[in-house]
């Protein structure tokens, strides 16, 4: 029986003076006594309306119920079901958005710890031998752009169902945003490594190094190399500027850059990995999204004595995860709420120096559904800085539409593909995550993966029929 | 991973490599390049492509030690790999066919210029090839590029080959009616001090210029946006809008600015390479 407790279980985390300087993970996650302690608090509803909330479904009751029950395997495999990515989801999905705001505990009470217990039992699992389960009984060979989120679960699905898949991955190394983007404190890379190893023991070929659209075009996929399907899965790559002077100044980069000389090149292991990034006493980051804090907490832990947030909302409107926010508010960096960058200024060597900024108050919705904010005049100040980074958000790269014929975007650049089966407007060409809906979560892209795959498998089979 | 098939030292500091790439030869052309990584924990570079052999399934690159990674590059031998080679990335160079094009190679920027004045020669058009260096020693791949190219003019500041003298000064003979004659199009591949002159040299003279910019990138597919030059007043990424632009448009004040970004880590991480080097030899 449920057992009645207000609050959720902490998440046990590592003390924020001594994390906010290394890069190893915040969260220590559950014991497996927290994990059961946690897990009798669901109260295991008629109607579980969590499942409504989560992306991808999980029966979310049963799991719990399992890990209430001690039988972790079982846990693990109802998991799985549903979610192939369960220790990187539980780890980076929004649950006080998703399944967590759902949870009938949240009317009253705080919601069951699910996001802490999909990690729990995602985690254990990894701690036991692999199940792999994957015949290749398909000749259909299917190719795989991309080896982000829904790349990688589109190709997992697919090796189960029996194909061969190979996945082009531009980059040197496999992963896409979980690599380049989320750092090490977050997502740990053992977490993806291991995730990626699963997929190679099913049989997934993982090529680096090749830029479809550029090293070969999609048609050559088709014509040259033999593939039956295509899935694309290319993400949002390309980062936005504001526009406003100053951005070329030295010390202003995009978060992009940022993480990736940090996350994918190692540039905290300057000189010993090659590729080295400046960071300066003073850093400020430019939005309020996860990219933001996770580029405001790398800047604490590469030296920065301070770190801000400026966004142009208020806190409300942040679109962060609230225990990233939480994490960062720990481990000292400073909000500037209602706060627009107007200009960079820099010293005769072209080195940011300050940001100008005014104040904003908020007025009446806009096309977002957020409040819109509005400029308070004569309230300009200046704080001073030595890095700018924006993290305002990232567009989908146009590398492979604009040497694709027939491959339909909307005016955003993101591709035209069906909503429940990921088909765009070439035959057997699917797309999902990113690339298609713009930066979102990785629990939405691997959605979309997983629904891409099964329609992938219907429609070679009606064709084979 | 690609192998080595054939290594030449060209001067004491450039090194030309053929590599086993096929794809990359299969779709490349000329103004495009190839990011390179030559170790685990290694940056990623971007090198100008400067031949390809499509039959072969070869590359052509030259890569000259300014920095870690190029050093490392150049300590690379004939039958050993290169651990990560990715392209062809950005735009080739477009010309409007049936002209007189004249090609300007500064220092190791010359070997852009071999499969550039193939192809252009192929269709027809008029070619020329300006290289220059400093003195004969540093000249680079003029006897690769007499057979491809219609002319083919040597420069050195101290006149120890050919014309003595700066390139922009030869191409302003030329486009004052000297030799082969004023340029259609000019391309400018080489240090940025030898583009924003050349840029200078055409401009008045109305003689349209493409410039091979080469700015600091880390991905080179357009995902960080370090890359980013300003051309015409607007932000273009080099790595997907270029690397080639109208030379009188961009602004190399901000390009040669925003190049000097990390010259002290530069430094430090080639010194810390060279003395290694110079550990492992004792």
């Amino acid at each position: 029986m449920p057992v009645k407790r207000a609050e959720k279980t902490p998440m046990p985390v590592r003390d924020a003076h001594e994390r906010a300087h290394d890069f190893r993970e915040v969260n220590r996650g559950y014991t497996v006594f927290h994990a059961v302690f946690e897990a009798e608090r669901c109260l295991r509803c008629q109607e579980p309306v969590c499942v409504d909330g989560c992306p991808v479904q999980i029966p979310i009751p049963e799991f719990i119920h399992a890990v209430a029950i001690g039988d972790m395997a079982a846990a693990a495999k109802i998991l799985r079901s549903a979610n192939p990515l369960p220790a990187i989801c539980g780890r980076v999905c929004p649950q006080e958005s998703q399944c967590e705001a759902e949870c009938s505990m949240t009317k009253n009470f705080d919601p069951v710890g699910i996001g802490h217990l999909e990690r729990y039992v995602a985690d254990w699992e990894r701690t036991q031998p692999p199940a792999v389960q994957a015949k290749l009984t398909r000749a259909e060979k299917i190719a795989v752009i991309g080896s982000g989120p829904s790349g990688l679960v589109c190709a997992g699905e697919l090796a189960r169902l029996g194909y061969p898949v190979t996945i082009y991955e531009a980059l040197h190394a496999p992963g896409g945003v979980l690599r380049y983007g989320i750092p090490e404190f977050r997502l740990p890379k053992a977490v993806l490594d291991w995730e990626i190893g699963l997929l190679k023991a099913m049989g997934v070929e993982i090529v680096c190094n090749v830029i479809i659209g550029k090293t070969l075009t999609l048609d050559e996929l088709f014509e040259k190399h033999g593939y039956s399907a295509v899935f694309i899965g290319t993400g949002a790559g390309l980062p936005q500027f504001l526009g406003i002077p100053g951005e070329n100044l030295n010390g202003v980069m995009s978060a992009n850059e940022f993480l990736t000389r940090i996350n994918l090149m190692r540039a905290y292991e300057f000189p010993e990995a090659d590729t080295p990034v400046r960071v300066g006493k003073r850093v400020a980051v430019i939005g309020a999204g996860n990219t933001a804090m996770d580029a405001v907490r790398t800047s604490l832990r590469m030296g920065a004595e301070e770190a801000m947030i400026v966004y142009r909302r208020s806190e409300k409107e942040m679109g962060a995860r609230i225990e990233e926010y939480h994490h960062a508010l720990e481990e000292g960096v400073k909000f500037h709420w209602l706060t627009n960058p107007l200009e960079i200024l820099g010293n005769a060597e072209g080195w940011a120096t300050g940001l100008k900024c005014q104040r904003m108050q908020l007025g009446p919705k806009d096309a977002s559904g957020r409040a819109r904010p509005i400029p308070i005049e004569g309230s300009e100040l200046e704080l001073p800085v030595d890095n700018v980074v924006l993290a305002i958000g990232t567009t989908p790269n146009p590398l492979l539409t604009r040497t694709t014929s027939g491959l339909l975007t909307n005016q955003k650049g993101c591709l035209v593909a069906d909503e429940q089966t990921g088909l765009t407007s070439k035959s057997l060409v699917f797309a999902g995550g990113d690339a298609v809906t713009g930066a979102a979560t990785v629990i939405l892209a691997a959605g979309a993966g997983k629904r891409a795959a099964q329609a992938m498998h219907e429609a070679l089979a009606a064709r084979v029929s | 991973m690609a192998r080595i098939l054939e290594t030449r030292r060209l001067t004491p500091v450039t090194k030309y490599f053929r590599i086993e790439a096929p794809l990359i030869a299969a779709a490349a052309r000329p103004g495009q390049f190839v990011m390179l990584r030559v170790r685990e924990g290694g940056e990623r570079i971007p090198i100008t492509i400067a031949d390809y052999d499509r039959a072969a399934g070869t590359l052509t690159i030259v890569v000259q030690e300014v920095g870690a990674t190029t050093r490392r590059v150049c300590a690379l031998e004939a039958g050993e790999e290169i651990l990560d080679v990715a392209g062809p990335l950005g735009g080739h160079i477009e010309i409007p066919p049936g002209g007189h094009v004249c090609g300007i190679g500064g220092g190791f920027g010359s070997a852009a210029l071999l499969c550039l004045m193939r192809e252009l020669s192929a269709r027809g058009d008029r070619t020329t090839a300006i290289l220059g260096a400093r003195t004969k020693e540093l000249l680079i791949l003029a006897d690769e590029l007499r057979p491809l190219c219609r002319n083919v003019e040597v420069c050195t500041d101290d006149g120890s080959a050919g014309f003595k003298g700066f390139v922009t000064q030869r191409l302003a003979q030329l486009i004052a009616g000297d030799g082969p004659g004023r340029p259609d199009h000019v391309v400018a591949i080489g240090p940025m001090a030898m583009m924003r002159a050349v840029a200078d040299a055409t401009r008045e003279a109305k003689v349209k210029t493409l410039v091979s910019m080469d700015p600091l990138m880390v991905d080179g597919t357009g995902m960080c946006g370090g890359c980013r030059v300003t051309v015409g007043g607007k932000a273009r990424f080099a790595c997907v809008d270029g690397p080639c632009f109208d030379a009188h448009e961009v602004d190399f004040d901000v390009a040669m600015r925003r190049n000097k970004q990390y010259v002290r880590e530069e430094k430090q991480a080639f010194e810390r390479v060279a003395c290694m080097a110079a550990r492992e030899s004792r």
